[in-house]
């Protein structure tokens, strides 16, 4: 099957810094392709270049088969590239539902329309509304979102990018910050969306990605040295002596 | 090169450089502190409002214009303990408008203390005309405002590049809590930085007493001109700033020298005139649109010194 | 209705109020020409709200777009041309001109550079119209007579022109309201509060942005015509860039993110200028201070307040009750 996403050679550098170096990858559709990596390796930086939001010196980022180096990062989000934060990255003046409403607005139709009240059209919010359901917030609809607890926040987040109905969705550490308890809320819920999604996944939290990813890429300052399925990962000499000493592999 | 065009080029990079003493200030306190100051143009004009005052009362225009710059510090200084100190960690809307009171208080206080009408500004002494050309006259005065701005580029550009508190200058715009961190009173170097800005701008308003007009509001021009310095020669930079008031004060200073003739190649002598006179005014704001338009963070902008 | 009627009570009060005036027997030229000038700013200051609570942009030029409005008024007088239906329109769309191209500049930054930016194109106008000797430069030009409609002078009277005033000001609150409501304010909303989440959605915020400019532009080119009319007088001096600084001041007044509070904080400023000037020359010295001081401790803006001493109330009643 022809891949969904596909980077060529990407290369960065700040300066001297060379914080991307030829990374090659592939993420299949409906497969969960997590990339793991001691802090500093570059993970970051690799998703920015994916979602548009950096610029490559080098290489080629191809979306559904079509070159989309060239593009910012709205243009690549109307493509199907739906992307999460680290750093969570909501309307905190907005309420859950809006947040996500604006979402289904976005690949919906024009945002050029003026008069009618956009809390009311029922189109954008029942969409909306069953987001936040698959992701288990439907009862916090109507809260304001900056008053939402941290990991309601990131489950906000979630839905927000199911809404945009991506055919690939990039999450940023979307277990950073949680509790053990919504940590297995979230990792259950990722698990309920692996077929219906292709998604690119970078995470800290190891028990989590081996216990989700289909394939499993190692970057290692900026350079990828290892991809394959989380038993080839787990065996692999080098991968074990980049995590030497952290024993998240055990 | 004709002698009026050596004129208008000598009087641009004057107006420029005038410029780059007002810009200077305002782009190093944004720089550091993120603080917009639509007051700094007052600072200027009380610079030549005390220089002209102190003068008359000394009897020496030299006297008032030192006299004149202690006072700009303090009252900087005070102006900073007053008002602006409370304003550092609001958004600059809020700094705007606050500002713009501060303005709205001096220009009347200057209207109260010394009227409406021009002040009388006492002649800088010992200085004549030299000959630029054979029956070409060039006040010296004006030649030293010229040495003055650039003196005080130099220095600028030494302090920030070259000393210990050029570098926490240049450190606390990038990242203040840093900075705070190493031990330095943040607040005092802000404290500092302001009124040195201040006592710039009066420097400059005292310099340009004897050769613009010293009237209320007469700030008010000339920080709209710094504005459009440092936004040409990008937020924050002292290089950008210099480079950039010396264009515009070319640009302006020529533009209104010489549109109007061009402009009589293809219109009427009536027509030319006032068309010319009017894009004469309107050429900054197209220089820095058209800038703008290739380099949105100015021609120096993110790059620091 | 009842729903609407809840919320937005404190603004149609505030309309209802100004249509009270003459009723209650204020009907003199000087009272109701007060009144004008502030529901005229009330306009400008609304289309500016617009700009500042809804997209989170500053500007500080937004009293040339007024000026441009008044001066096509002008011009038109100057080639004969009275008439509303040409008058006006071409007053909105010349406004509404200079904000598109001027914002196609100035979007293409953010924060204090658009505050400048705005700043120096408001005062190109400036200098531009003060050189424009057929129209009288710095001295201004005064109209041969108010703009008519079809031959009928309606803007002539004082009763009508301040009805029509309030009538404009009380549209182009309801019309900033419904954009900010709809799918385009929601945009603007939100970009203004998280770029990024916008953009990361597929939407770049620069055309939203660039609209609501040349929206809010072609309304304050309207208040520029009703200004002039008011006036029957125009100089630079009404788009001199201190008074795009008092439109923003009413903002700020009235409360950021409150639409209405434009209006009341253009009141409030129209006749606390009106008062101290009455009282004191050089009443700006008190003015500069008061206004420092409202920055730093009126937060919430005058719109603000009646929620703040409500909050208060029954903060104060709870505390009896126990």
């Amino acid at each position: 099957m022809a891949p969904l996403l596909e980077l060529r050679g990407l290369s960065k550098s700040f300066g001297a810094l060379a914080v991307t170096r030829g990374v090659s990858l592939a993420v299949a559709p409906g497969e969960i392709h997590a990339v793991i990596g001691p802090n500093g390796a570059g993970k970051t930086t690799l998703i920015h270049q994916i979602s548009g939001t950096l610029r490559p010196d080098a290489g080629q980022v191809l979306f559904r088969g079509q070159d989309v180096t060239a593009l910012d990062l709205p243009a690549r989000a109307r493509l199907g590239l739906a992307r999460s934060f680290q750093i969570t990255c909501i309307i905190p003046g907005f309420t859950a539902l809006a947040n996500v409403a604006l979402a289904v607005q976005a690949r919906s139709g024009s945002s050029f329309r003026f008069f009618r009240r956009a809390e009311a059209e029922e189109a954008l919010n029942a969409p909306a509304r069953a987001a936040l359901e698959r992701v288990g917030l439907g009862h916090r609809a109507g809260a304001v979102a900056g008053t939402l607890s941290h990991g309601e926040k990131r489950q906000l987040e979630l839905a927000i990018a199911l809404a945009s109905a991506p055919s690939l969705l990039l999450l940023d550490e979307p277990l950073a910050g949680a509790g053990p308890e919504e940590t297995a809320r979230l990792v259950a819920l990722l698990r309920a969306l692996r077929g219906d999604y292709a998604i690119l996944l970078v995470e800290h939290d190891m028990q989590a990605v081996f216990a989700l990813a289909d394939r499993i890429s190692v970057l290692v300052y900026g350079q990828l040295i290892a991809s394959g399925t989380p038993e080839e990962i787990r065996a692999h000499p080098e991968v074990r002596a980049a995590y030497l000493g952290e024993d998240e592999l055990a | 090169m004709s002698g009026l065009f050596l004129v208008q080029l000598l009087n641009g990079v004057q107006l420029g450089v005038l410029l780059f003493l007002v810009a200077a200030g305002l782009t190093l306190v944004f720089g550091v502190m993120h603080f917009i100051n639509l007051a700094h143009g007052v600072q200027y004009m009380l610079g030549a409002y005390l220089a002209a005052s102190l003068g008359i009362w000394t009897g020496s225009f030299w006297l008032g214009l030192l006299l004149a710059l202690p006072l700009s510090l303090a009252a900087g200084l005070l102006l900073e303990f007053l008002v602006f100190r409370h304003l550092y960690d609001r958004d600059h809307l809020s700094q705007v408008l606050a500002t713009f009171g501060v303005i709205l208080f001096l220009d009347e206080a200057v209207r109260a203390l010394w009227g409406s009408a021009p002040l009388p500004v006492p002649q800088p002494e010992g200085l004549g005309s030299i000959v630029l050309m054979p029956g070409l006259l060039y006040p010296v005065y004006r030649l030293v405002i010229i040495g003055a701005g650039l003196g005080v580029g130099l220095l600028l550009w030494l302090l920030v590049e070259r000393t210990r508190m050029g570098m926490l200058v240049r450190a606390g715009a990038s990242n203040a809590p840093m900075v705070s961190a190493l031990g330095v009173d943040i607040r005092r170097l802000f404290t500092i930085v302001f009124g040195f800005g201040a006592m710039l701008a009066g420097f400059g308003g005292a310099l340009a007493g004897p050769v613009f007009a010293v009237v209320p509001r007469m700030g008010d021009t000339v920080l709209i001109l710094a504005f459009v310095v440092i936004v040409i020669g990008g937020i924050g930079s002292i290089r950008g700033a210099f480079l950039a008031a010396l264009l515009v004060g070319l640009v302006d200073t020529l533009g209104k020298a010489m549109l109007p003739d061009l402009l009589r190649l293809v219109l009427d002598a009536a027509p030319a005139r006032q068309a010319g006179a009017a894009l004469a005014s309107m050429l900054v704001y197209l220089l820095m649109a058209g800038i703008l338009a290739f380099r949105p963070a100015g021609l120096f902008g993110g790059v620091r010194a | 209705m009842t729903a609407l009627l809840r919320r937005q009570a404190l603004p149609l009060a505030l309309l209802l109020a100004l249509a009270l005036v003459p009723v209650l027997g204020v009907q003199d030229g000087f009272s109701l020409g007060l009144l004008a000038r502030a529901m005229i700013l009330g306009i400008a200051a609304t289309s500016l709200s617009l700009l500042v609570g809804g997209a989170g942009l500053a500007s500080l030029g937004h009293a040339a777009a007024l000026g441009i409005g008044a001066y096509a008024v002008a011009t038109l007088d100057l080639l004969g041309i009275t008439e509303g239906a040409v008058v006006f329109p071409a007053a909105i769309l010349a406004a509404a001109l200079y904000a598109l191209l001027t914002g196609l500049v100035s979007l293409r930054t953010g924060g204090v550079h658009f505050i400048m930016i705005t700043l120096a194109f408001g005062q190109m106008v400036y200098f531009a119209t003060s050189s424009l000797s057929a129209l009288g430069g710095d001295d201004g030009y005064t109209l041969y007579g108010r703009t008519e409609f079809l031959g009928a002078r309606l803007l002539e009277g004082r009763l009508p022109f301040h009805y029509l005033c309030l009538g404009l000001a009380a549209a182009t609150w309801l019309f900033c309201s419904m954009l900010l409501e709809s799918r385009f304010g929601r945009v603007l909303r939100a970009a203004k509060e998280e770029p990024m989440r916008v953009r990361a959605l597929g939407l770049s915020p620069y055309p939203y942005r660039l609209v609501a400019m040349t929206i809010a532009g072609a309304l304050a080119g309207l208040a520029g015509a009703l200004m002039a009319n008011a006036m029957e007088f125009v100089s630079p001096a009404i788009l001199s860039w201190p008074r795009s600084a008092d439109l923003l001041f009413m903002v700020i007044l009235g409360g950021v993110g409150h639409l209405h509070g434009a209006l009341l904080g253009a009141l409030a400023l129209v006749l606390a200028e009106e008062v101290l000037s009455h009282l004191w020359d050089h009443w700006r010295l008190l003015f500069g201070p008061l206004l420092i001081l409202a920055v730093i401790f009126l937060r919430g803006g005058l719109a603000g307040l009646p929620a703040l001493l409500a909050q208060k109330l029954v903060q104060t009643l709870d505390r009896r009750a126990r």
